[in-house]
């Protein structure tokens, strides 16, 4: 090969790149202007995370300092009646259980308050975006190279303008999470929507249904099981991410991995690691009982 | 509640981005194959004149691809024209605007889908209230007179079971008791019994003919079965390729159809259940012979009477009992078998 790029031109051989000069020029410029921009709006910005904040600090605060015993039984409440199902009900005391006596409880409240927040926050996000996509094609033309972007870019890189904009802390962390988390919230709902039987769909125009009405009592029915798979994805992806969060200042579990990761401590990564896996089957579990059990009355029976 | 007759007239309808533009075409003479092939648009509708007679069943008969589910979609305008109007009580169902069609939908009409078209997450109860709900009617008053439907089709005892946990025929119960508990007008039934058994189908054709009969409902049924067509239809359409080949009663068509493929339909058809007796009797010479045979009897009807009462002849009596016509067995009998000219005809 080197033999070949000695009889031609230059250009063919080293790929013509701009020079360095004027890429650092541009760097330079992108980076200034959007720090600029950053700076005259800090307080806004400030202003507008605030509440975040406070509701972040409250479930945690809640969740830490209520007696265990009391959180305990109020999430195998939820647990059991979202699933119904005394198998999972079982699996998830003794696996808080564990989490507890192992030390982690503190740090596992504080990831659960995180995943509340960020869940929350994906599905009051997310479910508007999906509908707005499934009711055109336009906009889901226009928000579906987003959530493409959203998806493949790596975590690492959208959290430095995140933190360039909210600085360190646990609200930029949340924000981080949120976008790592919508997309299947978005695309699933937009799914859920756009699968609703047409016939179904005619016959609520033909008895004089509203726009409204028919996305009341149709389509958002009917597309309940896909959205609820939707929420999974979206908890599971939350999960997964307070871990890289905790780079930027997210507390619990995820700070306890990363700690051990700089410091090779081998168990403690491990232990942290299975607490947030147990999590995660815990939610998975239960929410995916949860939407079996929306799913019952289109089971066939006979006929 | 009196229901008006609908008159569509030179309805038109073309698929395609821009079915506007060929419509002068398509009058002009431009025919469904070159239409699709040349600019890529399917003619649905051609040129449809039909009117719906008020208080009565309407039959709009077709094979797949006809465009018969097309033309019942325009009554309710769920498919909006290319050109032409529907008009009910004075009114052009295609010129209505959103609000005017949205109330249209909701007081006059309503519709039975061939697929059901329930709401699965909803009871028997639930899907049935949906029409009144989305009109605004509280709670208690739409389940009480849904309550009524569903005992008028006969489903009493499943208000709470789900769509799924029904057979086909009940599940178009439901869909029938939904459409009644609407109190609409106009009744529209898409192929409503086309994916039943045959004999739960006769089954609902006697409910439907039953209600019918107090309800007095503009009805528009749309089938592809002949045999359906005939025994509910007090006017039948048959269309083919988006065109009216024949309109008229169901004697009418049978007797005279306009062309060699209603001639192939009506072959098979049993004759002496369509054909009435004044259709073929012959006018009175003297006296009136033999036994009275009420004016609307069918055929196979009076010859069992007959041949059971060991007549040969008969006198067709009107409403009121005076005779208006002579009858016997020999000309029952040969009007019941298909005419050779229609067997020749279909066999050609």
């Amino acid at each position: 090969m080197a033999g070949l790029c000695d009889s031609l031109p230059v250009f063919l051989c080293k790929f013509p790149a701009f020079s360095d000069a004027s890429i650092r020029a541009v760097r330079k410029t992108v980076d200034d202007g959007f720090k600029g921009l950053v700076r005259s709006y800090v307080n806004a910005i400030d202003a507008m995370v605030q509440p975040l904040q406070w509701f972040l600090n409250y479930l945690e605060r809640l969740f830490v300092t209520s007696p265990w015993p009391i959180i305990l039984l109020i999430l195998l409440a939820i647990v059991y009646f979202a699933s119904r199902n005394t198998k999972i009900v079982i699996g998830t005391a003794a696996s808080m259980l564990v989490i507890g006596m192992l030390g982690l409880w503190n740090d596992t409240m504080v990831t659960l308050a995180m995943v509340t927040v960020c869940t929350l926050i994906a599905i009051v996000i997310g479910i508007p975006i999906g509908i707005a996509m499934a009711r055109s094609d336009r906009v889901q033309g226009f928000i579906n190279p987003i959530l493409d972007v959203m998806q493949t870019m790596p975590s690492f890189v959208y959290l430095i303008p995140v933190v360039m904009i909210f600085g360190i802390g646990k609200v930029p962390g949340l924000i981080a999470v949120v976008i790592y988390a919508v997309p299947p919230m978005i695309r699933l709902t937009n799914l859920g929507i756009r699968l609703v039987d047409k016939e179904v769909l005619e016959a609520a125009d033909a008895f004089g249904s509203s726009a409204w009405q028919k996305l009341k009592n149709v389509q958002m029915p009917l597309a309940l099981p896909t959205i609820m798979a939707g929420i999974n994805q979206t908890i599971m992806m939350s999960l997964a991410m307070v871990v890289v969060a905790s780079m930027v200042g997210v507390g619990g579990l995820g700070k306890n991995v990363l700690q051990a990761i700089n410091n090779q401590f081998f168990t403690v990564g491990f232990l942290n690691g299975f607490a947030l896996v147990a999590i995660a089957i815990i939610f998975d579990r239960t929410s995916q009982a949860y939407g079996r059990r929306l799913q019952k009355h289109s089971e066939v029976i006979h006929g | 509640m009196v229901s008006h007759a609908i008159e569509v007239r030179n309805l038109y309808k073309i698929f395609g981005p821009r079915g506007g533009d060929y419509v002068d075409a398509v009058k002009n003479g431009l025919g469904k194959a070159e239409l699709n092939q040349q600019y890529g648009h399917v003619l649905g509708l051609r040129d449809i004149n039909i009117s719906m007679p008020a208080g009565g069943i309407m039959v709009v008969m077709g094979l797949s691809g006809s465009g018969k589910s097309t033309l019942i979609r325009h009554i309710n305008r769920l498919i909006d024209p290319t050109a032409g109007e529907v008009l009910y009580d004075g009114v052009d169902v295609c010129r209505m605007s959103e609000n005017d069609l949205r109330e249209f939908r909701r007081h006059k009409t309503a519709m039975v889908f061939q697929k059901f078209a329930l709401l699965p997450h909803r009871t028997v109860l639930e899907n049935t209230v949906y029409g009144l709900e989305i009109q605004g009617i509280g709670q208690a008053e739409r389940e009480k007179r849904a309550k009524q439907w569903i005992e008028r089709v006969g489903l009493a005892g499943f208000e709470n079971h789900y769509p799924n946990q029904l057979s086909g025929g009940m599940q178009q119960r439901v869909g029938l008791a939904r459409a009644l508990t609407n109190d609409a007008d106009i009744l529209l039934m898409d192929e409503a019994y086309s994916a039943l058994d045959p004999l739960i189908r006769v089954d609902m054709q006697t409910v439907l003919l039953d209600l019918q009969k107090e309800l007095k409902k503009t009805v528009v049924f749309i089938t592809h079965d002949l045999d359906e067509a005939l025994r509910l239809g007090d006017k039948i359409a048959i269309l083919r390729d988006g065109m009216v080949v024949q309109q008229g009663t169901g004697q009418e068509i049978v007797l005279n159809p306009a062309d060699e493929y209603i001639t192939a339909f009506v072959k098979e058809v049993n004759r002496g259940r369509v054909v009435n007796v004044e259709t073929i009797m012959a006018p009175l010479a003297g006296n009136p012979q033999g036994m009275p045979i009420a004016k609307g009897t069918v055929l196979e009807t009076a010859a069992r009477a007959m041949t059971g009462a060991n007549q040969t002849q008969a006198h067709v009596v009107d409403e009121a009992g005076r005779p208006i016509g002579a009858i016997d067995i020999g000309a029952i009998i040969s009007s019941m078998v298909t005419p050779t000219s229609h067997e020749a005809k279909a066999a050609a």
